[in-house]
C-alpha cells in the first residue's frame, strides 16, 4: 500500500492503494467515478480513457504510482458545476446534438480524447479530428456523428464568447 | 482482475540502481507493455516493479557530438513535438506517429520499446538501420551497446538483470537518406505485419548508394539487419534490375512465420515489394 | 459531414433536413434533471432520452451498479474442443470454506437450455461431469468469491481432467444438420437449358465478431421468496425470465430481469445473457449474496457467440441481356456446437439467398450444421450478410461475363411491384429497390465514376499496371474502384415467429398524469427509448417530451417480445401506435370528445390511471409455411443499397475504403439522427466484415480473443459515410415503419468487394479481403497476364463495358 495524492477533477484525493493498482480500478471502486469504462483492459479501446496533466491517456495501463501529485480529469469534470446543476460543456451539447453518442459506452473517453484535441486548439478539419480519436473504438456509430460533433464543438469555440 | 505486484519509485538514477542491484526488478516506464502483463492473461506478471517514472536523468532530447540523443523515458508523443527531431531526424518523428494512437503516444517510450525487445518493435528497425547505440547502466557502471547487438533472441536483449535503458544516442549523418515503411492490419493502433527501415548515404541524387543498412521487424524472432541484402545494394544504383535483384534477395533472406497477425509468405512478398517501391521511387522512374 | 471532402454528395434524403446543427450560446436551457446546456441545442428531433446521463457518466451499466457484499463469479471452461468431462478437481491445499464452486449438479431445474422458445433445448448451463464436452471455452464449473484475489487462487486451485474425443471442425464434414430447407420454385432443368450463359461459384464467410464494447455482465441478487433479481447488460429480458425460470425451478414472480443500461449488442446480448444470468444466479442461490459476473474481452471473445461462418454456392443461368433464368443456390451455415439460434438464422439465410431479384426458377437448398467451435448466434443481419454478399459478387461476375454494367444488370433483375419470391409471396405494396439503387448510384454519380476506373485500365495505368511478378512492385503504387450492391431485408422475424411470441405493450396514463409506454423492448444505442415515445405521442397528439418509457424490468413491463429483428419500430411501433389510439379514444370519449393533448391530465386527476393494451395479431397476406418454406415470410421487405469506393495499395494489398453512400428503405423514418446513426454505424461494421474483421480459429480455439489481436475499423479507417433515408411506408402497420437496423450491415461487403474488384481486376469470394488475400489475388492475376492470359483467379476478365 502507498499513501497516494492527486487531483481529479479538481478536488483533492488522498488514498492509500497498492501502487501498482491501475487508475482506472482507483476511479471507478475506490472513488465510484464509473463515468471510466473498461472495454480491454490493455490499451486498445479507449474507453478509459482520462486526461492526465492535460494529456489523453488509457487509465487501465497508468498504476496508481504515477498519479501521485498528478491532475486528472474525468469524464465527471466536464460539465460545469453550478449551485442549479451541471451545465453541458460545448462539446457533450454537441454529441448531444449531432447523435453522438449510441451506446454510450464509448462515450466517456471519446469525449476526454476530444476535448484534448480542442483544448490544444484543434479545429474542425476531419482528418485531424480522426486522428485524434483513432485510439477510441466506437462499434455502434461508423464514427460519422462523432466526427461531427467534435468538430462542430471547434466551431462552437472559435466563435467569441456571447456571439 | 489484474495482480498488483509491489512496487518502488526511485528519486534519482542512484536509488535506481541501488534497487536494481539489491534483486531484480521489473521496470516500468510509460507501462504500455507491462501493464497489459499484469493482467497475468498473456505471459506472467512481474513480482517486483520498478517504476522509473521520476528519473529526471532519463528525459529529454538533445544534439550532442553530432548525435541525436534520447533519454530513456522520452515519448512518442514528445519526439512527434519536438522540433529537434523535425529538423535533424524527421523519420524518427515519422516512425513515432505510427505507433498505437495518442494515448500509447503519450505513455510509450523509447526505452520501454527497446527493452520490450518485441520483434515487432516498430522503432528498433529504425534504431538498426541508423546505427544507434544504447547507453545502458546499473550500480556497476554504464556501458554502451550498438543496436545491432542489442536484441540478441527472442524477447531478449544484452541488458543485465541489474541493468536499465539510458538513453539512445543516434549519429546524424549528412548524406544519409531514410525511409521508414510500417505495414499493419489497420492505420491505428495495430502491431506491425512488417516494418521496414532503409538507410544509405548518397551526395548527389544520381550516386551509387553506399553505406547501405535495411533492418526489418515481424520478419523474425527479433529486428534484424539484413545483410546480404545490405551486400547487394552496396554500390548500385537505384534502377530497376537493382530493385529486383534486392527484392529477391530480401525475399530469400528472410524466414517470416505464419502467426494471429499474418503469413509467412505475405510477410516475405511484401518486405520486398516495398522494399522495391522505395528504390523505385528514389530512382525517380 | 465535415471537411474531408466538401462535396456532399447532391441526392439528399427525404427527412427534412436543415444546416448543421449549431450549439447558440445564451441562456442555460435544462434537458434533463439537473443537467443544462448553454443556449438552445439545435438539432434533427428529440434529443436522445438517455444522451444526458451517457455524455455526462451518470449511466449506470451493469458493472457501474454497485451491490454491497457481493461476490465476484468466474467460469471454469474447456480448453479443448471436444472431449469427455471426467472429474473437476479441487486442490486439498486451498481452503474451498471461503468460496463457492457450483457444479452441474447443483443446477435445481432443467440442465439443458435453449435459445429461445420452441427450439429444442440442447446445450448444458454447465456439462456434468461424465457429459461431453463440444467446444473450447465451453463452460462446466462455477466460482464465486468474496474478492478477487481469493477467486483467483481458488481458480488456479481447480484443475478440469478431460479425455480428448476428435471434433469435427469444417462444417462439410458434419454428421448433425441442425436443421434444413429446400424451397423450389418453377422449373430449374428448363432454366438452364433456356439460359445463354451459366456460371458457377461458390463463396466463403469467417465469423464474425459482435464487438459491443461492453463485455457480457450480468449481476444475480438472490431474493427472500428464495428467487433472484439480474441486473444485466441484455437485449431481451424476457428470453432470460423464462431460462431462469427453467433452470433454477422458480415461478414467474421469483425470477425478475432488470436491464442496466446496455453498452452494444448488435445480436451478441440476445441470447447468450440467458446463460450468464443462469450462471450467475447459481452462483448467488449457492452463496447467499450478490455475485457479479463481469467477462474480461478475452473471454467475451473465447466463449460468447459470432456470426455464423458460411459456405454458399451458386450455379446460375442468365440470357444474354442478363435476365435471370434459373438460380441454384445451396447455403451451408456453421452452426457451432449448440443449436442455439441456428433455426432461425438459417430462415432468414434461405429466404434471402436469391436476392432482391426476380427470377422464375430456382432451388435454394439450405443447412444449419454443428461443429465443435463455440454455438455461433445472433449479429446485426441474422443470416442475411452470409447470402447477400454471395449472391450480389456472383451477379457482378455474370454481369462481367456478359459485358453489362453492374447497375445495369440490378436494374434488369430487380423485384417490382407485383414480383413473386421463390416462396411464392406476391409483393404487392412497398418495393422501393429500384429506387435506393437509383439513388445510390445518382449519389455516387457510378456510371462516370466506374467510367474513370474503366479508363485507367485502358491506358494501362489500370489492372495493367497492377500486373507484376510476386517480388516487384508494379508502375502504379495504388489503384481506386467503385461498387455496388442491393439487398432486400425481410420485415420482423421470418416465418410464423411473431405469432409465437404473442406481443402485448401496454401504454398508461398514470393518477399523476403521467403518459408511459410500457414495453420490453431494449435500448441499448440504437434508439429505442427515445422512439417508441415519440410514435406513442404522435398517436395521441402530445409532445414526445410528455411520454414517458418504463424502465425494461420484466416485473414492471409486458411482454412485447425480443428486441432483435429490427422489430422494434415496425412491430412493436405498431402495437403502441394502436394501444394509444385506443387509450386516446377512450379518454376523448369520456371528455366530450375534447383532445387528449388538452384533457389527459385533468382525466387522470378526476378518473384515476387508465391503460390501454394492444397484442400481436397476424397480418394479412399468405401464412408461411414453416416446413414447406412457402407463404409471406415476412409482412413487408426493406430494400437497401450501398455504393463504395476503394484505393488499393498495389503493393501491399491493403484495402482503404474511402467513401460509402449508403440508401436505405425504413418504411417511415422516425427519428432522422437515430435513423442516419443505424446506417452509419451498421455499414463500418459490414466495411470491418468485408476487410479486416476475420477470427482465426485453430483446433475449434479463437486465437485473436483480444483486442489486440481481433480488430474492428478506428476513426482513421472508416470511411467517410452518408446515408441516404428512403421511405416506402408499409400499410400494414399504422405508422408505416419497416424496421431499418440491419440493412446496412446486409449491402456493405458485397459492395466493397465490387469496388475491390473494380480497382485491381480481381475477385474476392471470401471474405474478409485481407490484404494476404487481396495480394494474392494481385499476384495471381499478374501471373496469369504473363503468360497471355488475362485473367483473375481463374475467372473471366471482364468484357468492355456497354
Ligand atoms: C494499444 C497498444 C498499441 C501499441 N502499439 C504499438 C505500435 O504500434 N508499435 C510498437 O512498437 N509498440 C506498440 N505498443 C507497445 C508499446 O506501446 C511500446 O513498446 C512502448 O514503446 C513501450 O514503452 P513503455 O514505456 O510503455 O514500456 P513499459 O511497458 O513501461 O515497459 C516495457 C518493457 O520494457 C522494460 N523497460 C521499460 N523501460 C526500461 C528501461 N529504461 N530500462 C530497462 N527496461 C525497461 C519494462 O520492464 C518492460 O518489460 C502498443 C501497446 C499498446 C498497449
Ligand atoms: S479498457 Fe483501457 S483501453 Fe480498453
Ligand atoms: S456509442 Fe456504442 S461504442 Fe460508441
Amino acid at each position: 500500500m502507498t499513501a497516494i495524492r492527486f487531483l481529479v477533477n479538481g478536488a483533492p484525493v488522498e488514498l492509500e492503494a497498492p501502487g501498482m493498482r491501475r487508475l482506472l480500478d482507483v476511479l471507478r471502486e475506490d472513488l465510484g467515478l464509473t463515468g471510466t469504462k473498461e472495454g480491454c483492459g490493455e490499451g486498445e479501446c479507449g474507453a478509459c480513457s482520462v486526461i492526465l496533466d492535460g494529456d489523453v491517456v488509457d487509465s487501465c495501463l497508468i498504476p496508481a504510482c504515477q498519479v501521485d501529485g498528478r491532475i486528472i480529469r474525468t469524464v465527471e469534470g466536464l460539465a460545469a458545476l453550478t449551485p442549479d446543476g451541471r451545465i453541458l460543456d460545448d462539446l457533450q451539447a454537441a454529441f448531444l446534438a449531432t447523435g453522438g453518442a449510441q451506446c454510450g459506452i464509448c462515450t466517456p473517453g471519446m469525449l476526454l480524447a476530444a476535448r484534448v484535441y480542442l483544448d490544444a486548439g484543434g479545429g474542425p478539419d476531419e482528418d485531424a479530428i480522426r486522428e485524434a480519436i483513432a485510439g477510441n473504438l466506437c462499434r455502434c456509430t461508423g464514427y460519422t456523428k462523432i466526427v461531427e460533433a467534435i468538430a462542430l464543438a471547434a466551431e462552437t469555440g472559435r466563435r467569441p464568447a456571447g456571439a | 482482475m489484474p495482480v498488483e505486484p509491489p512496487v518502488e519509485t526511485p528519486r534519482d538514477l542512484a536509488e535506481a540502481f541501488r534497487l536494481m542491484a539489491l534483486s531484480p526488478r521489473t521496470p516500468i516506464a510509460g507501462g504500455t507493455d507491462l501493464m497489459v502483463r499484469i493482467t497475468g492473461e498473456i505471459g506472467s506478471p512481474p513480482d517486483q516493479v520498478l517504476d522509473l517514472s521520476r528519473l529526471e536523468e532519463l528525459r529529454g532530447i538533445a544534439l550532442e557530438d553530432g548525435r541525436l540523443t534520447l533519454g530513456a523515458l522520452t515519448t512518442y508523443a514528445e519526439i512527434r513535438r519536438s522540433g529537434l527531431v523535425a529538423r535533424s531526424l524527421p523519420v524518427l518523428a515519422e516512425a513515432a506517429a505510427t505507433v498505437g494512437a495518442v494515448q500509447i503516444q503519450n505513455r510509450g517510450t523509447l526505452g520501454g520499446n527497446i527493452a520490450n525487445a518485441s520483434p515487432a518493435g516498430d522503432t528498433l528497425p529504425l534504431l538498426l538501420a541508423l546505427e544507434a547505440v544504447i547507453e545502458v547502466g546499473g550500480a556497476r557502471g554504464e556501458r554502451s551497446i550498438p543496436a545491432d547487438q542489442f536484441w540478441i533472441a527472442y524477447r531478449t536483449t544484452a541488458l543485465a538483470p541489474d541493468e536499465l535503458v539510458l538513453r539512445v544516442r543516434i549519429p546524424l549523418v549528412e548524406a544519409r537518406q531514410v525511409r521508414f515503411r510500417k505495414v499493419g492490419t489497420r492505420r491505428a493502433q495495430a502491431i506491425s505485419k512488417v516494418v521496414l527501415a532503409l538507410a544509405w548515404e548518397q551526395a548527389d541524387r544520381k550516386d551509387r548508394w553506399s553505406h547501405v543498412r535495411l533492418a526489418l521487424g515481424s520478419v523474425a524472432d527479433r529486428p534484424i539487419r539484413a545483410r546480404s541484402t545490405e551486400l547487394y545494394l552496396e554500390g548500385s544504383r537505384a534502377t530497376l534490375e537493382t530493385a529486383d535483384g534486392a527484392a529477391e534477395t530480401v525475399a530469400a533472406e528472410i524466414r517470416p512465420i505464419d502467426d494471429v497477425r499474418s503469413t509467412a509468405d505475405y510477410r516475405r512478398q511484401v518486405t520486398a515489394r516495398i522494399l522495391h517501391r522505395i528504390i523505385r521511387d528514389a530512382g525517380g522512374w | 459531414m465535415t471537411s474531408r471532402t466538401p462535396e456532399r454528395p447532391s441526392a439528399q434524403s427525404t427527412v427534412a433536413t436543415p444546416a448543421r446543427p449549431a450549439v447558440r450560446p445564451a441562456e442555460a436551457v435544462i434537458i434533463a434533471p439537473g443537467i443544462a446546456v448553454r443556449g438552445h441545442l439545435i438539432t434533427r428531433g428529440p434529443i436522445r432520452r438517455e444522451g444526458p446521463a451517457k455524455l455526462t457518466g451518470d449511466a449506470r451499466y451493469a458493472d457501474d451498479l454497485v451491490f454491497p457484499g457481493a461476490w465476484y463469479g468466474a467460469t471454469i471452461r474447456s480448453n479443448l474442443a471436444r472431449a469427455r468431462f471426467l472429474a473437476l478437481e479441487l486442490d486439498p491445499g486451498f481452503d474451498w470454506s471461503t468460496v463457492v464452486v457450483v457444479t452441474a449438479a447443483d443446477i435445481p431445474g432443467e440442465p439443458l437450455m435453449g435459445a429461445v422458445k420452441g427450439l429444442t433445448p440442447d446445450q448444458p448451463v454447465l456439462v456434468p461431469v461424465g457429459g461431453d464436452i463440444q467446444h473450447h471455452s465451453e463452460p462446466l464449473a462455477l466460482i464465486a468469491a468474496p474478492d478477487r484475489r481469493t477467486l483467483r487462487a481458488a481458480r488456479r486451485a481447480a484443475t478440469v481432467r478431460t479425455e480428448p474425443l476428435p471434433p469435427v471442425f469444417d462444417p462439410l464434414d458434419s454428421d448433425k444438420v441442425f436443421v434444413s430447407h429446400d424451397v423450389v420454385a418453377g422449373d430449374l432443368a428448363a432454366g438452364f437449358a433456356a439460359a445463354d450463359m451459366v456460371l458457377e461459384g461458390e463463396y466463403r464467410m469467417g465469423h464474425q465478431e459482435q464487438l459491443y464494447i461492453e463485455n457480457q455482465a450480468m449481476i444475480a441478487v438472490p431474493t427472500d421468496d428464495g428467487g433472484v433479481t439480474v441486473h444485466g447488460s441484455l437485449q431481451c429480458p424476457y428470453y432470460v425470465h423464462p431460462a431462469l425460470m427453467r433452470a433454477l425451478a422458480i415461478d414467474a414472480r421469483q425470477a425478475r430481469v432488470v436491464q442496466a443500461e446496455t453498452g452494444g449488442g448488435f445480436g451478441g446480448k440476445e441470447e447468450y445473457p440467458s446463460l450468464l444470468a443462469i450462471h450467475a444466479s447459481l452462483l448467488a442461490l449457492k452463496c447467499h449474496r450478490p455475485v457479479r459476473m463481469i467477462y474480461e474481452r478475452h473471454e467475451d471473445i473465447a466463449a460468447t457467440t459470432k456470426r455464423h461462418p458460411a459456405v454458399v454456392r451458386h450455379r446460375t443461368g442468365v440470357l444474354r441481356d442478363g435476365t435471370l433464368v434459373a438460380q441454384e443456390i445451396e447455403v451451408i451455415l456453421d452452426g457451432g456446437a449448440y443449436c442455439t439460434l441456428s433455426p432461425v438464422v438459417l430462415g432468414r439465410s434461405t429466404t434471402h439467398a436469391g436476392g432482391p431479384y426476380r427470377c422464375p426458377n430456382v432451388r435454394i437448398t439450405s443447412r444449419a450444421v454443428r461443429t465443435n467451435t463455440p454455438p455461433n448466434g445472433a449479429f446485426r443481419g441474422f443470416g442475411a450478410p452470409q447470402v447477400i454478399f454471395p449472391v450480389e459478387t456472383h451477379l457482378n461476375r455474370i454481369a462481367e461475363a456478359l459485358g453489362i454494367s453492374p447497375l445495369e444488370i440490378r436494374r434488369r433483375n430487380v423485384y417490382r411491384l407485383g414480383d413473386v419470391t421463390p416462396t411464392g409471396q406476391v409483393l404487392s405494396s412497398s418495393v422501393a429497390g429500384l429506387e435506393v439503387l437509383e439513388r445510390a448510384a445518382e449519389a455516387v454519380d457510378f456510371d462516370a465514376a466506374r467510367a474513370v476506373t474503366h479508363r485507367a485500365r485502358l491506358t494501362g495505368q489500370g489492372w495493367d499496371a497492377v500486373a507484376t511478378s510476386p517480388l516487384r512492385s508494379p508502375v502504379r503504387a495504388s489503384a481506386s474502384g467503385i461498387g455496388i450492391a442491393l439487398a432486400w431485408h425481410g420485415c420482423g422475424f421470418t416465418g410464423s415467429g411473431e405469432l409465437r411470441y404473442n406481443s402485448i405493450v401496454t401504454i398508461e396514463l398514470d393518477a399523476t398524469g403521467q403518459v408511459r409506454v410500457l414495453a420490453a423492448n431494449t435500448e441499448m444505442g440504437q434508439g429505442t427509448r427515445t422512439i417508441l415515445p415519440m410514435i406513442a405521442a404522435q398517436a395521441l397528439g402530445i409532445p414526445s417530451d410528455e411520454v414517458e418509457y418504463a424502465p425494461q424490468d420484466t416485473a414492471l413491463v409486458p411482454n412485447s417480445g425480443p428486441t432483435v429483428a429490427s422489430r422494434t419500430a415496425a412491430i412493436v411501433g405498431g402495437l403502441l401506435v394502436n394501444a394509444a389510439r385506443k387509450l386516446r379514444a377512450e379518454v376523448e370519449a369520456r371528455n366530450d370528445g375534447r383532445s387528449f393533448a388538452r384533457v389527459y391530465r385533468e382525466d387522470a386527476a378526476r378518473h384515476g390511471a387508465s391503460r390501454a393494451s394492444d397484442q400481436f395479431k397476424p397480418f394479412p397476406g399468405q401464412p408461411f409455411d414453416e416446413h414447406a418454406f412457402t407463404g409471406d415470410p415476412y409482412p413487408a421487405w426493406g430494400w437497401a443499397a450501398c455504393a463504395a469506393r476503394v484505393d488499393v495499395d498495389l503493393d501491399t494489398g491493403e484495402v482503404a475504403v474511402r467513401e460509402v453512400v449508403a440508401v436505405d428503405d425504413a418504411g417511415v423514418v422516425i427519428h432522422p439522427i437515430l435513423a442516419e446513426g443505424q446506417v452509419e454505424g451498421g455499414t463500418l461494421q459490414a466495411v470491418g466484415y468485408a476487410t479486416i474483421e476475420e477470427m482465426k480459429v485453430q483446433d475449434g480455439r479463437y486465437l485473436n480473443d483480444r483486442l489486440s489481436t481481433y480488430l474492428i475499423p478506428t476513426a482513421v479507417d472508416a470511411p467517410r459515410i452518408t446515408a441516404i433515408m428512403v421511405e416506402a411506408p408499409f400499410d400494414g402497420v399504422p405508422h408505416g415503419a419497416k424496421g431499418l437496423g440491419e440493412m446496412p450491415m446486409d449491402v456493405g461487403a458485397p459492395a466493397v468487394i465490387a469496388a475491390i474488384h473494380d480497382a485491381t481486376g480481381i475477385w474476392i469470394d471470401r471474405l474478409p479481403a485481407t490484404p494476404e488475400r487481396v495480394l494474392a489475388g494481385l499476384t495471381a492475376s499478374a501471373g496469369a497476364n504473363e503468360s497471355g492470359r488475362p485473367g483473375s483467379g481463374g475467372h473471366d476478365r471482364p468484357g468492355g463495358r456497354p
